[in-house]
């Protein structure tokens, strides 16, 4: 009997959802408009599409409100998790061998796309999710335009390399300092504004940047970007075939896997230098007074803080390391075009640091390996064109697996994937219990 | 009795809503004077005022013989005047250690373990609380954290708002008392906004009502509290 009841809910949840995606899904599943011989629009029923989409919101319905029973949510059980202590020591170890396993176990030329595409590219995402973190998670000012710090670092390599002859190593600090000059100056109109207001005119000044990026043709030549710059060299040596290079001096047969190696060792090297700063600086001064403008600005100004250094201080650093995470890009693409510092790329980003936990390092370096990582990995299941057909692009749903991963972060762990904040300043346990005893 | 704090012909806005309409005030050194009023007479403007927000439109107020009219938030709040703000606004997700570390951001922390002694000494409480969260604190431990905290950068003066807000008669009173003996023992200035009437006026030596923006009575706390017409107002649950 209780059975009975049990299914008739679930498929009554089952049909109320159905019902929702029907109605959501009549306009933009049902009919697809294409123009036709004459360019008009024509529209083209894809109704059995429309079917399956409702067939399988019903069956996924069911089948959750079936096994949880339909009955009344559970509360959220959020466990404090601590990360143990030997995770980080481990998980660098396996970060500075993963490049040099893969070639070894797959050899230099299928290596390429694991040292490439989910070592450096990851990496630069940490590196940005770092940075954004001291603005966000830190100082809890919103920023929604970080790809325009980011676009000002992968600009100010690809047009300085070439005009000064400075290389890498000199521009890397200057790419930096320039994007944290422009965290100054955007930071500057925006120190009397808070919570959404900040975040719209952060959003205006990335596209400002952007569209200023696109338009400029003479000097960054618009859509069709910028490339042929200096590439990355081994101290001095490059990375080409033949004498010259480093695979004669390093005595190796020449591969291109090298320079990846080289660049993926120095974006960890950054990364970790980045969380070095904003670990130290968390307990310095600075670092607890951006926690506590996140807290309450009126009670820091009445604690006789600078509110306003705090928050430009703030900006400007997230932006340096937003500065060096450009340079790098532009260095692993080769190729620098405003397409690659859209909005998208911004809320990627805070993505990053929303699903890490605001305040967290390791919660943010494991969102960026899932978030970057994931919609990577949705390129090869190639297996599902045989069940979806031909035209079937696993890609194109990855903004779909960012809202399944938000949706399942609000109802598992609704305080960021790590999130529990370690407190500054660690007291020794054994004074104060001894003090508090007494 | 020199005066730590002297406004005088204070005027403040709100956009176009006129807060105070010309206040005169003294707070001598070694004193606690009270401010009381009704709600929206503009207590707590006063006393945000002091700090430059909202920044005075006339008059002048002079602390320790600096005039501090016109200058930022910030620096003003550098000048030993310490304040426990209206509804506490302790950093909740800071624990009780941090926050009074914050406190002592302005004074550095040259004689931070003796201040903390002292801050312990007033407030045992804090001390078992030292790791704990602010937000999990009791509302009457939040106020003796507002006021420990403020009380880290060593401050000759010390703007009190509201410490009896949303706080248990007993736990009020107990704040009450700490005031005084802060008073009494340290020699702490002391400027007091509460709506409490009745425990402000008999903590204080001296005392302003504030109508509409308008001081209009003063004297000795002991005084007001006989005085009729306050009595009607403040005390006995009357209209004015």
């Amino acid at each position: 009997m209780a059975r009975l009841e049990k299914i008739s809910s679930a498929l009554r949840e089952a049909a109320l959802a159905t019902l929702i995606v029907a109605g959501l899904g009549f306009p933009i599943i049902a009919y697809r408009a294409e123009p036709d011989f004459n360019n008009a629009l024509a529209l083209l029923g894809r109704w059995p599409l429309f079917f399956q989409f409702c067939l399988a919101a019903f069956a996924l319905r069911f089948a959750l409100a079936f096994w949880r029973g339909g009955a009344a949510k559970a509360p959220i059980r959020e466990r404090l998790w601590r990360s143990p202590r030997w995770l980080g020591p481990a998980a660098l170890i396996a970060l500075v061998v993963y490049p040099l396993a893969v070639v070894g176990l797959l050899g230099p030329q299928a290596a390429l796309k694991w040292v490439d595409t989910y070592g450096v590219q990851i990496l630069i995402y940490v590196l940005l999710g770092w940075g954004l973190n001291i603005t966000v998670g830190l100082a809890g000012l919103l920023d929604l335009g970080y790809a325009a710090f980011y676009a000002v670092g992968a600009y100010a390599y690809a047009l300085l390399a070439p005009a000064t002859g400075l290389g890498f190593w000199a521009l890397l600090p200057v790419c930096g300092l320039l994007a944290a000059f422009w965290g100054f100056c955007i930071g500057f109109p925006i120190l009397r504004l808070r919570g959404d207001y900040l975040a719209i005119v952060t959003l205006a000044f990335a596209e400002i940047v952007r569209i200023v990026l696109t338009n400029w043709d003479v000097v960054t030549h618009g859509e069709a970007g910028l490339f042929g710059f200096p590439g990355l060299n081994f101290f001095g040596l490059p990375f080409i075939p033949g004498p010259r290079g480093f695979a004669a001096h390093a005595g190796l047969p020449f591969a291109g896997v090298h320079k990846l190696i080289f660049l993926y060792y120095l974006v960890l090297i950054l990364a970790l230098a980045a969380n070095l700063v904003s670990l130290r600086l968390r307990r310095l001064p600075l670092g607890r007074a951006w926690e506590a403008l996140r807290e309450d600005e009126i009670a820091c100004r009445a604690l006789g803080l600078d509110t306003a250094n705090i928050k430009l201080t703030a900006f400007a650093l997230g932006a340096f390391f937003a500065g060096v995470a450009g340079c790098l890009f532009a260095l692993r693409q080769g190729f620098v075009s405003p397409s690659a510092f859209t909005f998208s790329e911004s809320a990627l980003i805070l993505a990053i640091v929303v699903l890490g936990g605001g305040g967290s390092q390791l919660g943010v370096a494991v969102a960026a390996v899932f978030l970057v990582g994931a919609s990577e990995a949705l390129r090869e299941i190639t297996f599902l064109k045989s069940v979806f057909g031909e035209g079937f692009d696993p890609a194109q749903y990855r903004m779909l697996l960012v809202g399944l991963a938000m949706v399942a972060m609000m109802n598992l762990r609704p305080r960021g994937l790590v999130s529990t904040r370690e407190p500054t300043i660690k007291l020794p346990a054994g004074k104060i219990a001894a003090e508090t005893a007494s | 009795m020199t005066a730590l704090l002297s406004i005088s012909g204070l005027t403040a806005f709100y956009g176009s809503v006129q807060a105070l309409r010309g206040v005169d005030l003294e707070v001598g050194k070694g004193e606690v004077v009270a401010l009381i009023g009704s709600n929206g007479a503009g207590k707590s403007t006063l006393m945000m005022s002091i700090f430059g927000n909202p920044r005075a439109r006339d008059g002048r107020i002079l602390f320790d013989g600096q005039d501090i009219t016109d200058m930022p938030t910030h620096e003003i709040a550098r000048l030993s005047i310490a304040q426990s703000p209206e509804g506490r606004r302790i950093f909740s997700r800071m624990t009780v250690y941090e926050n009074l570390q914050m406190g002592a951001a302005v004074a550095g922390f040259a004689g931070f373990e003796a201040n903390l002694d002292k801050v312990f000494g007033i407030f045992p409480r804090l001390k078992e609380r030292l790791k704990q969260r602010g937000g999990t604190l009791s509302g009457g431990e939040q106020q003796m954290l507002a006021i420990a905290r403020a009380l880290m950068s060593n401050p000759k003066l010390l703007l009190l708002d509201e410490p009896s807000l949303g706080l248990a008669p007993l736990v009020c009173k107990q704040i009450f008392e700490t005031v005084k003996r802060l008073n009494e023992e340290e020699g702490l200035s002391v400027f007091l906004v509460e709506q409490d009437a009745h425990h402000a006026l008999k903590l204080a030596h001296r005392a302003y009502v504030l109508v509409n923006g308008a001081v209009t009575m003063s004297g000795k706390g002991a005084d007001l509290l006989r005085d009729p017409k306050v009595r009607a107002a403040y005390l006995e649950g009357g209209a004015h």
